[in-house]
């Protein structure tokens, strides 16, 4: 007998038992099902966390140089204590790395606060994210005005209150009227509005429009952090090999500054978009080992179903089976034919839980901010699966309707 | 000039070990069975008949002694050559008809060229050919239990033609079958007889042996009466 012959054999069977084999498939159409969930939501984030968080937070070719780590994990208190003893960054540390720095290089300060903002019509909104930045802090992080323009180094020089507001609060604030020019007053300091950015999206579900940036030495200043001091010092460089010379200079010239002993270690952070993606990435690394196992568990639980239906079958079709031996079919044929409708079988299931993967994950994408993106590879990993389940699970009652005596066999009940 | 030698058997011996006890069902058959034969074996229950079928069929393989099939020595092959001579050879039928439920009669009919290796389109003529032969050109797309039990039993002689066999060997042909269907199969098997096919069958009814050119009684595991009776029937 031809495989082809086989494999038209199992379809026929399947298909005179839609609702047996369905059921018996279930267990495999879970388990696949959850495999290509999980994964194109976790790839979804992995490349979410890759494209927009992380271009986001820190920027391409670009470090930040913080106080204590953005990302904390299993920190104790003992830690906690230690950074919070260290030095607070400040606007005399940026201007010396600024001089200091060989590698050419651009360098920005940013202080953040939540706060409320007032419009000259009385609009007032709240939970408005407030940075107080450097001119430089714009071309770092890629920013640029939709209407008016941004503020340059003189500006931030002289400390003016100027301010550049995101879209959303801008719209807020003054809906249709042209805002340029207008005041606006941040937690009661009055600034003169001076652009709008363009519009940034959303990062999960915070948006990056509801907020007003106005010069480091300005007011603003006072509003994020205590004088002169900043949260984080930004320093962009051209390509990759460029960041890591930034890297080591800056770590020496904070080290000096911070006057620390060689045998002591760094009392800052210098974080790239790598540091807080190890953090992710060992996140996602967890799931992508633990998952597969509880999958795994899942395709066992489904291969075992699939193997005790059958056997059920098997027993079920003895005359059958004796009358195929009588009428020619030779050993290998019967396991053959019962290998590939279990294989078949729980391919079916594979396929349907694919299906079903794949609309679940369009739901978290169309529900969340995350995209969900599953490799191709995963597809023909699940259907593999599927295959390999309903072979390993078929061997066994194949074999034994293959070893059965066609005498016997057609005398079966 | 008499007719080729299609089944010749030497001291053909069954035994079965059932516990400590050995079961001799076929003690040393001597027979001969030459083509165009139309034979019926008969005996009672125990006699070793089926024992007897079962090996001619080769379905089972002898304890002792010798066959050969088609001047083909059966007794040493082993499974695969057996499922091949059975495939080539035998066209079986059964009492019970042994149809694949949910396949169409065409497909039934087809199913020893699948296992034969033949090409589908081939197939497809051979099955129409034999359904043909059986009076059911009509009811080819058919289910079985869309079938009477006497065109389902057409369906599995037209399975046992299929592949020309050197011998139709049936099992009880009628036995689930009432007395006018049962003897419209006859009729089949007589036109089939006369068209020149070798037959045999298996049975414990002295009617259906009735229409047999040759009787074979068994008893106890040896042949006790091979009569020849009729032989003019093909004028």
């Amino acid at each position: 007998m031809k495989p082809f012959e086989a494999l038209r054999l199992a379809i026929a069977q399947i298909r005179s038992q839609k609702l047996k084999s369905f059921f018996s498939v279930v267990g495999v159409i879970i388990g696949v099902m959850f495999l290509i969930a999980v994964i194109s939501i976790v790839e979804g984030m992995n490349r979410y966390m890759e494209d927009d968080f992380a271009r986001t937070i820190y920027g391409l070719n670009t470090l930040t140089v913080t106080r204590s780590p953005s990302v904390q994990m299993d920190s104790d208190r003992e830690q906690w204590r230690q950074w919070r003893r260290r030095p607070r960054l400040t606007l005399d540390d940026a201007s010396a790395i600024r001089a200091g720095l060989q590698t050419p290089a651009m360098v920005a300060v940013e202080s953040f606060n939540e706060g409320r903002l007032k419009s000259d019509r009385g609009v007032e909104v709240s939970g408005v994210w407030l940075t107080a930045a450097s001119s430089d802090f714009f071309r770092i992080r890629e920013m640029d005005v939709d209407r008016g323009r941004l503020f340059g180094p003189q500006e931030d020089a002289a400390g003016l209150p100027v301010v550049v507001l995101g879209s959303e609060s801008a719209e807020k604030l003054f809906g249709a009227l042209d805002p340029l020019g207008r005041t606006v007053r941040v937690n009661d300091i009055p600034f003169q509005v001076i652009g709008v950015l363009q519009p940034q999206g959303k990062l999960f579900f915070f948006s990056l429009d509801n907020r007003a940036i106005a010069p480091a030495r300005s007011p603003m200043g006072r509003l994020t952090n205590p004088r002169a001091v900043v949260d984080n010092i930004l320093v962009k460089a051209a390509d990759p090999v460029m960041l890591q010379a930034a890297r080591h200079e800056i770590e020496s010239i904070m080290r000096a500054r911070h006057r620390l002993r060689p045998d002591e270690s760094n009392s800052f952070e210098i974080e790239t978009k790598d540091e807080s993606m190890a953090f992710w990435q060992t996140f996602s690394r967890i799931l992508f080992i633990a998952f597969p196992a509880l999958v795994g568990i899942a395709l066992v639980v489904g291969g075992m179903v699939i193997m005790n239906i059958m056997l059920m079958s098997v027993v079920e079709r003895t005359r059958e089976i004796g009358m195929r031996l009588a009428v020619g079919a030779r050993r290998r044929d019967i396991l053959l034919q019962i290998l590939v409708e279990s294989a078949g079988l729980s391919f079916a299931g594979a396929a349907m839980g694919i299906a079903l993967g794949l609309g679940m994950a369009k739901l978290v994408e169309a529900l969340s901010p995350m995209p969900a993106a599953v490799g191709v590879h995963w597809l023909v990993i699940a259907a593999v699966m599927g295959i390999v389940v309903g072979v390993v699970a078929g061997v066994y009652p194949a074999t034994r309707a293959s070893r059965l005596d066609p005498v016997v066999a057609l005398r079966a009940e | 000039m008499q007719n080729a030698v299609i089944i010749k058997t030497e001291s053909l011996t069954k035994e079965y070990v059932l516990g400590a006890e050995t079961i001799r069902a076929l003690r040393g058959v001597d027979l001969e069975i030459r083509k165009n034969e139309y034979v019926a074996i008969m005996g009672p229950s125990g006699s070793g008949k089926s024992t007897l079928m079962n090996l001619l069929g080769c379905l089972d393989t002898p304890t002792a002694g010798q066959y050969w099939l088609n001047s083909t020595a059966v007794a040493g092959m082993v499974d695969d050559e057996l499922a091949a001579i059975r495939n080539r050879e035998i066209g079986f039928v059964f009492q019970t008809f042994n149809l694949l439920p949910r396949a169409t009669a065409l497909h039934n009919v087809e199913l020893p060229l699948i296992y034969g290796g033949v090409a589908a389109k081939e197939r497809r003529e051979k099955a129409r050919h034999v359904l043909g032969l059986v009076g059911l050109a009509d009811r080819m797309e058919h289910r079985p239990a869309e079938l009477s039990g006497g065109q389902r039993q057409r369906v599995a002689v037209a399975r046992a033609l299929v592949n020309d066999p050197a011998i139709l060997l049936a099992d009880e042909p009628t036995g689930n079958l009432d007395s006018q269907t049962g003897a419209e199969i006859m009729g089949l098997f007589e036109e089939l007889h006369s068209t020149g096919q070798t037959i045999v069958i298996v049975t414990h009814e002295h009617d259906i042996a009735e229409h047999a050119h040759r009787r074979i009684t068994l008893r106890d595991g040896l042949v006790e009466t091979d009569i020849l009776q009729r032989q003019t029937v093909r004028a």
